[in-house]
């Protein structure tokens, strides 16, 4: 191969959105067949400068030159003719379509017939020099994430891209199916394919590149740094700008009397098939439990049963001795029961509502909030005023709508309404997923808070380091059943559980 | 590869514009904008509206003149307007209610005439004896008009309520129901010597006219704006309450924004989304009642020339804010008035099409700040 020093080089990228400066004079180099990281916080301007360089927006100032040669592009069908390709976080497929359809959608080839079983075929020739084992007749609907994350894949090798961006592509993924990805892009690599990973998370990072930069508020910190030359720690310092402790410091304390207790609980998923089988668990005052386990094995139906938005099928939920099972979702919330939903934008906000009608979602049935029958609309703004400068919430006002907000922003709202009530009972669903570094520290100490207040904590995450580090008590659930209570906090025995590889040993609830 | 000016910086022509359209979402939309883009909205309408007069070798000036006369010239055009106004209000609140909600109640038009039909049955089935005064007789008509639009109402909410049925389908489907009914008891039950409509009530079930006080005040001879139109603006009053001051219209507006947001907030949907349709279906019942105690003073066919569905209109024009109902409802009805007076021209049609296309496609400018800004 032909030494080219740099096959991407960007210089001087300049890009601005109302209020800010998302590139700020950025320079990003790409070398021929290496995974190029690109760390940083959200809204540090990753995916606004490989959106420069995929063609998606014109930056103000700075040159792209691609193998040398300067380029400039009129949108992503330019650079994807030069081989740059982005995959997004949110996946662009048609549902109701098949593999190959949504490969071939935009193409000048097909012409006018579709021929689909010859193009099935080149497709599949396609997965399999890359090992991206999917089938090219199956519908969108019909594949897990991890499989349609292939398909978009597909779409773009298909395209005959050279260069790959992308962007986030394991916050959807089950650990398992971030394996597999990272095994595709390593054989990717190996032939001849370059490729950029956006992340926020460290260990992905070092773990995948061969090479990081880091940027933060729309500037490099660190350009191009091997992983073997810098640490977790220097590379956490490059992302927030001040040093991130990731242990967080955890007082002992003696938990108290039981505040949740699940016996026998079985509920069914959205498709009707069993989700939660015989569920036996207990929390108690001053304790966090954590529930380990990999996404969709019953985790959601878990947090929605005990929070009164899902039905249970047997078994009964008791919150402080009083029964919560098949109860509307108010009579938990009165029991003090606060619930960190897990899709925020679905189901823990209202978008087009303002940050104060936001917070004020659980507790404007009580006064002050409520005098009579109408609503203290100055009361309700004193509280959201209060709650902004104390969760430090980001934004132009109380009167700002939650669609404006970032992710990190959304979920201090969450946090500010839902911890503020000083409930009893806290269930806290992947209460850090997608935030970045500084803010997933302040999330956890939070938390702790909350314990050390005395409330039960249910903490349900994908993530094994916040499990251990945050959990006084760890149980694992797998295919909808409790396989492991108060197990010891090492990642063998919890991995293990966590895929059923421990024979299933059906621990009733210890007490 | 194409060029490197961006798309929106060239006419098709491939004409180089000295400057760059840019785009961006507004964070923050001061309280003063939205009026104010509507206003300016209008005054587009009403000068494409002179262009195409002017193209069609018409007189701008004097139509407008002519439009503006006979909506708002003189006092007793006015009280017409004020008339016609009347049952748009209450149509544009019952729909603006359940809009809050998303609940998509096409039957206002349905509600209304079963509010009018409530109204006359207790007069003409003498629930209200013939020799009740006025101070009994229109308080119960009120009550009928309110409980059957109600009612009507009650029916698409259950069903959406505990059947999960569209509402779209079943409130626009009882229309036809609500009118062939009234069809019923106009051409079979109170029929008056073979027409198509019942007998007049007696005049304590006539709603005051502002003519009533001519003798005290001359100049409110042959007005004929009816109490109705205080029933419609007490009506926006409190709906404007409930919604944006009550606990309920919290309830109501976070439903309609994220459903599951609010079940999560332990709002029942079930009971709101019946409450919220017999609401939207009494307001509407109201307006029927307006208008066949202070307009016709019988039941009759074709009370009603579609107020039901122009509501819809007014709603969304109005941003579902009742207030704003108020003076958009009164534009509305100064146009269908004007309407009548120059019919063959058609042009108040012309200008109400372009309003509303005007304020829809003004949006726009509530959402994003446009900015031209000059090429380096």
């Amino acid at each position: 191969m032909a030494e080219v020093a740099n096959l991407v080089e960007m210089r001087g990228i300049v890009k601005r959105f109302p209020g800010v400066l998302a590139n700020d004079e950025v320079d990003f180099e790409l070398r021929p067949g290496e995974i190029h990281a690109l760390l940083g916080e959200n809204g540090a301007g990753k995916s606004t400068l490989m959106s420069v360089l995929a063609g998606l927006y014109k930056p103000e100032a700075g040159t792209i030159r691609v193998r040398g040669v300067p380029v400039s592009f009129g949108s992503p069908r330019d650079a994807i003719a030069l081989g740059l390709g982005m995959i997004h976080q949110h996946f662009t497929l048609i549902d109701s379509h098949t593999v190959t359809e949504n490969i071939l959608l935009g193409l000048d080839d097909p012409r006018f017939l579709m021929r689909l079983a010859r193009y099935d075929e080149r497709i599949a020739q396609t997965a399999e020099r890359f090992g991206l084992h999917v089938a090219p007749s199956a519908k969108i609907w019909q594949l897990s994430v991890g499989e349609q994350q292939r398909v978009e894949i597909l779409k773009m090798l298909y395209r005959g891209v050279q260069v790959l961006i992308m962007d986030e592509p394991t916050s959807v993924l089950a650990p398992q199916e971030i394996d597999q990805l990272f095994k595709t892009l390593r054989s990717m690599v190996d032939q001849g394919k370059s490729i950029v990973f956006i992340s926020h998370k460290l260990h992905e990072a070092m773990s995948i590149a061969d090479r990081i930069s880091v940027l933060r508020h729309g500037k490099v910190t660190a350009a191009g740094i091997k992983p073997e030359a810098t640490s977790k720690a220097e590379l956490a310092n490059l992302m927030v700008g001040r040093k991130v402790l990731f242990e967080v410091e955890k007082k002992p304390r003696q938990p108290g009397e039981v505040v949740l207790e699940l016996r026998g609980v079985c509920a069914e998923n959205d498709k009707g098939l069993p989700a939660l089988r015989d569920v036996g668990l207990k929390v108690r005052s001053g304790e966090i439990l954590g529930l380990a386990g990999v996404a969709g094995n019953g985790q959601s139906e878990l947090g929605e049963v005990i929070t009164g938005l899902r039905r249970c099928t047997s078994g009964s939920i008791l919150v402080n001795g009083k029964e919560v099972a098949n109860r509307p979702a108010r009579v938990p919330i009165e029991l003090g029961v606060a619930h960190i939903p897990e899709d925020r934008t679905h189901v823990g906000t209202a978008p087009n509502l303002s940050i104060t009608d936001n917070v004020i979602m659980k507790g404007y049935r009580d006064p002050p909030l409520a005098k009579g029958r109408t609503l203290d609309r100055q009361a309700a703004r004193e509280r959201a005023e209060r709650l902004k400068a104390e969760y430090t919430i980001l934004a132009p006002s109380v009167d700002t709508p939650a669609r404006l907000l970032s992710g990190g922003n959304l979920q201090r709202v969450i946090l500010a309404r839902e911890l503020s009530a000083e409930p009893t009972l806290l269930i806290a669903m992947q209460p850090t997923r997608g935030l970045d570094v500084g803010a997933i520290e302040g999330v956890q100490r939070l938390l702790l808070e909350q314990r050390d207040s005395g409330a039960a904590i249910l903490l349900v995450s994908e993530e094994l380091e916040e499990i251990f580090s945050l959990s006084d008590r760890i149980a694992v659930i797998y295919e909808g059943e409790i396989v492991g209570d108060s197990v010891a906090a090492d990642a063998e025995t919890v991995g293990l559980l966590m895929t059923g590889g421990a024979g299933s040993p059906k621990t009733e609830a210890a007490a | 590869m194409t060029g490197s000016d961006s798309a929106e910086s060239r006419l098709p022509g491939g004409i180089r514009l000295p400057f760059e359209i840019q785009v961006e979402p507004r964070l923050h939309v001061p309280r003063w904008l939205s009026p104010l883009i509507s206003v300016i909205a209008i005054l587009v309408a009403l000068l494409l509206g002179a262009l195409v007069l002017a193209l069609v070798g018409g007189d701008p000036v004097r139509a407008y003149a002519h439009i503006a006369g006979a909506a708002f010239g003189s006092l007793g055009v006015f009280s017409d307007t004020l008339v016609k106004a009347t049952p748009l209000i209450m149509t544009g609140l019952a729909c603006s209610v359940a809009f809050q909600m998303k609940l998509w109640n096409i039957g206002a038009e349905g509600q209304f005439y079963m509010g009018a039909l409530g109204a006359s049955i207790v007069i003409l089935a003498g629930v209200v004896p013939a020799d009740a005064p006025r101070l009994v007789a229109i308080p119960i008509m009120l009550v009928a008009g309110v409980v059957f639009g109600a009612a009507w109402g009650l029916v698409p909410g259950w069903l959406k309520a505990r059947l999960r049925v569209n509402e779209i389908i079943t409130s626009l489907m009882l229309n036809y129901i609500a009118i062939a009914l009234v069809n019923y008891f106009i051409f079979g039950v109170w029929s008056e010597g073979g027409f198509q409509m019942t007998r007049t009530f007696q005049q304590a079930a006539w709603l005051p006219r502002l003519s009533d006080l001519a003798e005290q005040f001359p100049i409110l001879r042959g007005l004929t704006t009816h109490f109705g139109l205080v029933f419609a603006v007490v009506a926006a009053v409190i709906v404007w309450y409930i919604l944006f001051r009550s606990l309920w219209g919290y309830e109501i507006r976070l439903i309609g924004d994220n459903p599951r947001a609010a079940k999560y907030a332990g709002i029942n949907i079930t009971r709101n989304t019946v409450f919220v349709m017999m609401l939207s279906g009494g307001i509407a019942g109201l307006g029927g009642m307006s208008e066949i105690a202070g307009v016709v003073h019988r039941l009759q066919g074709s009370i009603s020339p579609g107020y039901g569905f122009t509501g819809i209109i007014i709603a969304w024009l109005a941003k579902l804010n009742p207030l704003v109902v108020l003076p958009v409802s009164v534009l509305f009805g100064g146009l269908i008035l004007a309407g009548r007076e120059i019919q063959p021209a058609g042009v108040p049609r012309l200008i109400q099409g372009i309003i509303l296309f005007m304020l829809i496609a003004s949006e726009v400018f509530l959402r994003y700040r446009i900015r031209l800004v000059r090429r380096p």
